[in-house]
């Protein structure tokens, strides 16, 4: 049983990646990968309002979800989206259970309500003016794989194009010991089920028992396996590589995701 | 869309263990809010707690899972014959072959509360015992569940908030509907913790005394806790003639405010039509609308509002949340089940605590129970984030 879809739109984040374009070089071996600080874009989508308010993982999100319905020339507005990631925002997870340990027990009603894990799909929509439904995932270390069967069933079943925004942000100490995800990192995705003229390749996902495929390069696979949404990043490389290929990433102990990939160019 | 079968369901909250004693209840009318005395937690609010969650404990191979949120959901799969209902799945096709798909908002959020409070001397780091994974990630809840029915296929957790697990209805049907599996355990999970107690009465959200939704002087939710599940599956070529179908699921986002509804609930107007889109059905086929409900002035005026605009002032709706509470990401997954006993036993509960619905909203509240047929329910979730799930239950007959 596999899923097929066309990739149209790909957006990327993470320590020394900032977008598709150089992501793409680094992981096709034309450039060199340089490790640094996860630069996330100020989101000026939003309303200077709702600006103020968010934290890195709405920033993270609506980054790369921008930077994959541009180059997909998708119309945000019209597009249902899956959002996945492994935790909602750390830093403000960290101040209310902070104030809810102090004798006050004064929870900020600004950190309450964007505490939710679908924060980011909420701004998104605001953002975008967007009223399609968003979906929004957690599924722990398998979030990527897991974002990634949900968008594929719906690309098949509903027979439309959607957004996969999958993404992670750290926790501040203490709880970073207890979840040790070092930066923010995130890939986005707008999947189509019919071939268009932005189509990067098709993609065919079925489940398999096989071994997953870690990175070649030892700072990418040490990224690869502290990020949850990084996981995804074997399927990037071979859509990097642009021949035909398959890429087996990492899902829950009962499975992983094998995904078939033919270039559409 | 095409039509799923609710194989077998079952729902814990506080005003039942199981789904005989949910049905009494609302039989009766009654209420199981209280007034809050959770943890140490000091607040003039009413809640609706579940008896003998403290009390249960998890199996031995899966302690690490222990916490209040995952001994809710264990309370709960004991209920109804439930875990055996699964187990026949897993017989007929294949653990591989059944996936998880469970709504949380907070999850074991509570473990890490109590985490901070005892946090080491000079470090100041959290104690050994405390599990993140297993306790506070939203996932551990759909992995709890997936280990203790032997499950193997896609397991995930959804939230989105207060419409958490009614959507989990929809990725379910859908991931059935694509190949991938042939059942899906569907269902929510939300207990009490402080984030929410403590986060709600910051906005001024919740009310001190019982809420009231659709009452001219209602001033809030109460907080509840419940835990809900139904075993979702494709249609057989024969049914009994109690089955009980998911006919429609729609969904949308509101594009407004992160914890304020639309004003004239454009959101919520666009997730019922298109749930009746989905089901091919037309307004004047629903009998029942099983409302969000929550009890505040501007959530119940929005909702008043879409509903109206959709199914005009005849179509008889109520909230339950005045006999539960606000159940949070559980209240899609309860209310489902809700919506399921009310088609089986021809009731349309009236709401609690409601004494005089607010003239202003025009939707058909009704405050007494109903006895008659009742073919079709919809039912309507709504969270922060303004996102929006409406699903559309019917009768096989």
């Amino acid at each position: 049983m596999s899923l097929a879809a066309y990739v149209d739109g790909i957006g990327v984040l993470g320590p020394g990646l900032s977008g598709w374009p150089q992501t793409a070089a680094i992981l096709s071996g034309r450039r060199a990968y340089n490790a640094a600080p996860t630069v996330l874009p100020t989101p000026g989508m939003l309303p200077a309002a709702e600006r103020r308010r968010t934290g890195r993982v709405v920033k993270v999100a609506l980054g790369i979800a921008l930077e994959a319905t541009a180059a997909a020339g998708a119309d945000a507005m019209l597009l249902p989206s899956v959002f996945s990631s492994s935790g909602s925002d750390g830093h403000i997870c960290h101040e209310i259970c902070q104030a809810l340990s102090l004798p006050g027990r004064e929870v900020s009603p600004t950190r309450f309500s964007n505490s939710v894990h679908n924060a980011p799909a909420g701004y998104w929509s605001i953002a975008t003016g967007s009223m399609a439904e968003s979906n929004v995932l957690c599924a722990f270390d398998a979030s990527f794989t897991a974002g990634l069967l949900d968008a594929m069933s719906q690309v098949n079943v509903d027979q439309r194009a959607i957004l996969l925004v999958a993404y992670d942000t750290e926790y501040p100490p203490p709880l970073h010991v207890k979840r040790p995800i070092p930066d923010a990192f995130g890939i986005a995705m707008v999947l189509s089920p019919r071939l268009t003229a932005q189509s990067l390749a098709r993609l065919e996902v079925a489940l398999t028992d096989e071994a997953f495929d870690t990175m070649r390069e030892p700072q990418l696979e040490a990224l690869r396996a502290s990020i949850p949404a990084a996981r995804g990043l074997p399927l990037l490389e071979t859509l990097a590589l642009q021949g035909r290929g398959r890429a087996i990433i990492e899902y829950l102990d009962i499975a992983r995701a094998g995904v078939l990939i033919e270039p559409c160019r | 869309m095409t039509p799923q079968l609710l194989k077998h369901f079952t729902a814990t909250s506080c005003i039942g263990t199981g789904v005989e004693a949910t049905l009494n209840s609302l039989m009766q009318q009654e209420s199981g809010l209280r007034h809050c005395e959770f943890e140490t937690v000091k607040i003039d609010t009413h809640i609706g707690e579940v008896p003998g969650v403290d009390a249960q404990r998890l199996p031995r191979e899966l302690g690490l899972f222990d916490c209040r949120n995952n001994r809710l959901a264990e309370l709960a799969l004991q209920q109804d014959g439930f875990l055996d209902a699964v187990q026949a799945a897993v017989g007929r096709y294949g653990p591989r072959r059944v996936g998880v798909f469970i709504g949380t908002s907070t999850a074991g959020v509570l473990q890490t509360e109590l985490a901070y409070r005892n946090r080491e001397g000079g470090s100041g780091a959290l104690p050994a015992s405390f599990h993140y994974a297993t306790t506070h990630n939203s996932f551990s809840v759909a992995d709890y569940v997936r280990q203790r029915c032997g499950l193997k296929g896609p397991a995930v957790a959804l939230s989105s908030a207060c419409a958490s697990s009614a959507k989990a209805f929809g990725s379910a049907r859908r991931m059935i509907d694509a190949g991938l599996i042939d059942a899906a355990l569907v269902g929510g999970t939300d207990s009490l913790c402080l984030t929410t107690l403590y986060g709600f009465h910051s906005l001024q959200l919740s009310s001190p005394v019982p809420c009231r939704p659709f009452d001219v002087a209602r001033d809030g939710i109460s907080i509840g806790e419940a835990a809900a599940f139904a075993l979702l599956q494709r249609v057989p070529d024969s049914l009994d003639g109690d089955a009980i179908l998911l006919l429609g699921v729609g969904e949308s986002s509101d594009a407004y405010h992160m914890s304020a509804p639309h004003p004239e609930g454009l959101g919520a107007r666009r997730a019922m039509q298109a749930a009746l889109a989905a089901a091919s059905l037309s307004p004047a086929d629903i009998d029942y609308i099983n409302l969000h409900g929550t009890g505040t002035p501007s959530n119940d005026r929005s909702e008043s509002q879409a509903v109206t605009s959709v199914f005009g002032a005849t179509t008889p709706c109520s909230s339950t949340k005045g006999a539960t509470g606000h159940t949070l990401g559980a209240a899609g997954a309860l209310e489902a089940v809700i919506s399921a006993l009310s088609i089986r036993n021809g009731l349309m509960p009236g709401g609690v605590h409601t004494t005089r619905v607010d003239p202003t909203l025009t939707a058909h509240y009704i405050r007494d129970n109903r006895r008659g047929a009742v073919a079709r329910v919809l039912s309507n979730s709504f969270g922060f984030g303004g996102t929006n799930c409406s699903l559309i239950f019917g009768s096989a007959r």
